[in-house]
């Protein structure tokens, strides 16, 4: 699923673009532990969390994850803007919980990138 | 893009308590990996392997080293650090046992996984540790026949 329509269906606003238009989202890691991220994830899926400090774009960096959504309202911290600049990862931010948040993308149908 | 020949070898420090930093070192390691033509997938599993490493030194230890060693056979990357050492070696490597402390885990690590998803996502990996001394770790990871373009 394209990037921009996730972004449309959760009402997301765009903090960092890198190339938002081009991307295509082949599952979803939804987590708040770093190490399910880098254990479970899947190149190409969209991280959703509410983990606002750069490891989590360095997890997304070394786990091929091109973008990051920080659900609630989250705030990225700035050295997490500042690494999502620099390493070319895409991220976004939802005032929806990650609840809600991933219940509207698998009724949309993604899957979670953990083998159902 | 054709793999090289020759071996490589590095290595980088690492800081315990760098959070603003961890992670670094894993991050060149994959990008020098891949200008070595490792094949995408075993890039990909080692940096997971190095981050998770270099983690458990920014968080438990003093200090710490990750070197690499690539040939067109194996790579290995081995990260020795200045900290508490491991009391059991067993427990440490149970899904779920950390001593992490509370504001580690609040950053989103702590969860117990470091160790397994190192011995997950590499070949083979070695343990050697010193209570009161530090840590060693191996981890190996098989090139041949799946460079790119091999």
């Amino acid at each position: 699923m394209q990037l921009t329509k996730i972004i449309e269906l959760i009402n997301g606003t765009v903090m960092i673009d890198n190339g938002v238009e081009a991307l295509d989202i082949t599952s979803v890691c939804c987590a708040d532990l770093l190490s399910n991220v880098l254990r479970y994830g899947k190149k190409g899926a969209l991280l959703v969390t509410s983990l606002n400090q750069p490891q989590v774009i360095r997890s997304a960096e070394i786990s091929d994850i091109p973008a990051v959504l920080l659900a609630l309202g989250g705030v990225p911290e700035k050295d997490m803007i500042a690494l999502a600049k620099e390493k070319n990862i895409v991220l976004i931010t939802t005032l929806m919980p990650m609840y809600t948040t991933c219940g509207i993308l698998y009724t949309a149908g993604l899957r979670s990138c953990v083998g159902e | 893009m054709m793999p090289r020949s020759r071996p490589l070898e590095g290595s980088f420090h690492l800081m315990g308590g760098d959070f603003t930093n961890a992670g670094s070192a894993s991050s060149e390691l994959k990008a020098i990996l891949v200008n070595f033509g490792v094949a995408q997938n075993i890039v990909r599993r080692a940096a997971i392997a190095a981050f998770e490493a270099e983690m458990n030194v920014i968080i438990h230890a003093v200090a710490g080293t990750l070197h690499y060693l690539i040939t067109t056979e194996v790579l290995t990357i081995t990260v020795t650090d200045m900290g508490p050492g491991i009391e059991d070696v067993n427990l440490a490597m149970q899904k779920g046992y950390s001593t992490a402390p509370d504001w580690v885990r609040e950053m989103g690590w702590g969860a117990g996984m470091g160790l397994p998803n190192i011995s997950k996502h590499s070949d083979s990996l070695k343990l050697d540790t010193v209570v009161g001394e530090g840590t060693t770790l191996e981890i190996l990871f098989h090139l041949k026949e799946r460079n790119v373009d091999s």
